[in-house]
């Protein structure tokens, strides 16, 4: 396979036209941790036009919620949740500006079409890497709902995160063109 | 008659729960590294690597393999001849549990009231426990920590006896399909043929951590777990559901008496974690 591609966050229009589905990235910057009750709160926030606990401007989203942090480690074993039970939301998200989710398996029609309007793209990291993946958050904290336990919003300083572009801003999917590929 | 105090269920049960969050299986990890030789998707051979990787580091640092630490299943075996002392048998395994997953450092995933309210419970109890009596005076443990990712790809189907073999092969294989990524491929799964719809489900879940491959001892059923398998790879999906030719790496079938009118099947998809220890009283 080809080198992995390094970009770092925030992103922006030009740099996510340039990712195409199937390039390894390697991905150093702010990220945040979110799932299913965090995203569920958020939405109903921008559905009432008020403050967003994060600006998703340009940001990359995490679908994640990690183990607690062993002492001595910066963060607890962390990989992908899986991304359809976020699909509701995520158009929403996209329309504010959020620019990358990482996670894993088939996004909705809907999801994918905001996707190409919005110029933004999908992430998948390998689901049950949790101790690898790890190794790439250098800092992290939570810094909203922490009501939510696993499921608050975190933020993560990452390094050499490793993901696979799964769905580009073309709409792209490597769900639908690679399988076909190894049908007997 | 042999006295056993409910302290050492309670230790046995924190034991096996590290054990099975933080040390894959030897025999699946050798099959997970002939997956990785095997498998001829470029992006297949980087996900399989990954995979590995990650098992070698989690066992090695004693971290969770995955973050998804599971509801707390347990299987146990009490020998008749066991007398439980000093304490509740149920409320030891609950505590057993607790305590793995607080000092652990394992996620606490286990939420109330389903429908309504979803509150965290703080710590990953109420497990699911499932007990059996067996002659002698032991008393056997089975932990499977059982992510949702997994769980939830679950499906069973209640067959017309005239459904036939054909019948579950095309169930279990479309369950797969519909999967797709979802489960975390390379897979293993578990079907349960028989009993009821519940009793069904119970057996695809404990058939699941079987030495893996080894077939069912009925050569009918043990064909039946080849042809599967290999539909199931011929579907493309891989590893990750990103294209490859290995998608799970065993489906192991166990069956049980039915009724005449019936022919349940139950598929419990399982990671390519399949994580579970074992431990002795």
């Amino acid at each position: 396979m080809k080198e992995a591609i390094k970009i770092t966050t925030p992103l922006d229009e030009r740099k996510v036209i340039q990712l195409k589905a199937g390039d390894l990235v390697k991905i150093t910057g702010h990220i945040y941790a979110t799932r299913d009750a965090a995203h569920r709160r958020i939405f109903e926030l921008i559905k009432k036009d008020q403050k967003l606990p994060i600006d998703l401007e340009g940001q990359i989203i995490f679908y994640a919620g990690p183990t607690p942090v062993k002492p001595g480690y910066s963060c607890g074993s962390v990989g992908p949740t899986t991304s359809y039970r976020m699909d509701p939301y995520t158009p929403s998200l996209l329309e504010k500006g959020l620019k990358g989710m990482i996670g894993k398996g088939l996004r909705s029609q809907e999801v994918i079409k905001s996707i190409k309007k919005n110029k933004a793209i999908y992430f998948a990291a390998v689901g049950g890497t949790a101790a690898l993946i790890a190794r790439s958050v250098k800092r992290s904290e939570v810094i909203a709902y922490k009501d939510l336990g696993a499921e608050a919003i975190y933020k993560f300083y990452v390094e050499d995160f490793p993901a696979i572009v799964c769905i580009d801003a073309k709409g792209k999917n490597l769900y639908e063109t690679e399988p076909p590929k190894y049908m007997k | 008659m042999r006295e056993i105090k409910i302290n050492q269920i309670k230790n046995e049960i924190k034991r096996l729960f590290l054990q099975a969050n933080y040390h894959i299986n030897q025999d699946l990890m050798k099959l997970l590294q002939q997956a990785q030789r095997k498998e001829t998707s470029p992006i297949g051979k980087y996900v399989l690597n990954m995979i590995i990787e990650n098992n070698k580091i989690a066992s090695r640092e004693e971290v969770p393999i995955c973050q998804d630490t599971g509801l707390a299943v347990v299987f146990v075996d009490v020998g008749q001849e066991v007398h439980l002392v000093d304490g509740d048998f149920t409320e030891a395994i609950n505590q057993g549990a607790k305590e793995a997953y607080q000092e652990g450092y394992l996620r606490k995933s286990v939420v109330d009231d389903p429908a309504f309210e979803r509150k965290n419970t703080k710590t990953n109890t109420p497990a699911i426990i499932y007990t059996d009596i067996i002659p002698g005076d032991k008393i056997k443990f089975l932990v499977m920590p059982k992510g949702f990712g997994s769980e939830n790809m679950s499906a069973i189907a209640m067959l017309k006896p005239a459904d036939g073999s054909e019948g579950i092969v095309n169930f279990v294989v479309e369950t797969v399909k519909k999967a797709g990524p979802n489960p975390c491929p390379p897979t293993v799964i578990g079907v349960g043929v028989g009993g009821t719809a519940d009793k069904a489900m119970v057996i695809a879940k404990k058939a699941i951590v079987r030495k893996i491959n080894q077939p069912n001892k009925n050569p009918k059923f043990a064909a039946l777990e080849n042809e599967i398998l290999t539909k199931i790879n011929n579907l493309g999906i891989g590893p990750a559901g990103l294209g490859g030719n290995i998608t799970s790496l065993a489906v192991h079938i166990d069956y049980l008496p039915t009724h005449i009118s019936g022919l349940p099947v139950a598929v419990n998809v399982c990671c390519h974690a399949a994580r579970h220890a074992e431990g002795v009283l």
